[in-house]
């Protein structure tokens, strides 16, 4: 427990931005569900360093829970992908503007 | 302070902070960067194994074993059935810009993210205010300790977090399941797959031509 709480809150926000920067510059519509991922876990870091710091199991509760709706986000989203491609194959995210008005 | 045995346990915790976060930041660079799909999965299993070397180096056993098992475990391998499922051969082409000056714009604004959280965080990172749950140390396992914050602090959105996992399954399936056709091509459907059934003498026969009926529907579909 010798490593200080920053250290560790420093790598989660690099990762974040991995992720938030690979969200915004990939197209492929699965790459970019895998950089919302990496956000997530950059946010379960934190979560965990904080619990560690605070010397409070809340926030490993909380990072049961983002896991949770996590888990249920990758199922629905895969869902709403598979459907998208089956309609339209090798479609990337610049395609997808049906819902452009 | 400063025996040996208090100082090469801080080593070795600085060592396995160092690698595992070289290895957390590698693998998401990796799913960044890569123009394979499956590679950047392949990466992203890094990422997560990463992450769960960090929990366990704060004490968050259980969470570390989750980690694993859901996240590396199922929906890794979620994402390479959906690969699988879609064709592995849509690579990207990462040279081509589509939208001129996108990139460095993601990456100025990534970086102002970053800036901005660091430098408001540096003075405090830590405030110190408790939370509702329990003492993370003393005595007694960490799968007991959020066991009990789960099932008495946490118990009503535990009880949520089930009905949540219900509707995702269900829209899952309602999400995925082929459209409905009008009626005529429905019972034309219908029909293939009991026919198919009937002759079950030989099952390669009602295979194909139960095949053949729905690439035929849904062609005309």
């Amino acid at each position: 427990m010798s490593v200080p709480a920053p250290w560790f809150l420093t790598v989660a926000a690099v990762l974040f931005t991995i992720g938030a920067v690979g969200l915004l510059v990939r197209r492929n519509v699965l790459v970019m569900f895998m950089c919302v991922e990496l956000m997530l876990n950059a946010v379960n870091l934190t979560f965990v360093t904080f619990a560690r710091a605070l010397n409070d199991t809340g926030g490993q509760s909380l990072v049961f829970f983002v896991m949770v709706v996590a888990a249920a986000e990758v199922v629905v989203g895969l869902g709403i992908i598979v459907t998208i491609f089956r309609r339209r194959p090798s479609s990337t995210a610049d395609d997808l503007h049906a819902l452009r008005g | 302070m400063g025996g040996l045995p208090l100082a090469t346990t801080q080593t070795a915790d600085w060592l396995v902070f160092v690698v595992a976060s070289v290895i957390v930041l590698a693998g998401g660079l990796g799913v960044v960067l890569s123009r394979n799909p499956v590679h950047a999965a392949l990466f992203l299993v890094q990422t997560l194994f990463g992450v769960a070397v960090l929990f366990v180096a704060q004490q968050a056993h259980f969470l570390a074993a989750v980690q694993v098992i859901v996240y590396a475990g199922a929906i890794v391998v979620l994402f390479l059935f959906v690969i699988m499922l879609l064709g592995v051969d849509s690579e990207e082409h990462l040279r081509h810009e589509p939208l001129r000056g996108q990139r460095p714009t993601a990456v100025l604004i990534g970086l102002i993210g970053l800036a901005e959280i660091i430098g408001l965080a540096r003075t405090h990172w830590v405030t110190g205010v408790h939370a509702v749950g329990g003492a993370a140390d003393g005595p007694g396992a960490n799968v007991e300790k959020l066991g009990r914050s789960l099932f008495s602090t946490y118990l009503l959105a535990f009880e949520v977090t089930s009905a949540l996992l219900v509707i995702a399954v269900v829209g899952a399936v309602v999400l995925t399941r082929r459209p409905l056709l009008d009626g005529s091509d429905l019972s034309a459907t219908v029909d293939d797959g009991t026919a198919g059934d009937g002759t079950a003498g030989d099952g390669s026969a009602g295979d194909g031509t139960g095949g053949d009926g729905t690439a035929v529907s849904g062609r005309t579909s």
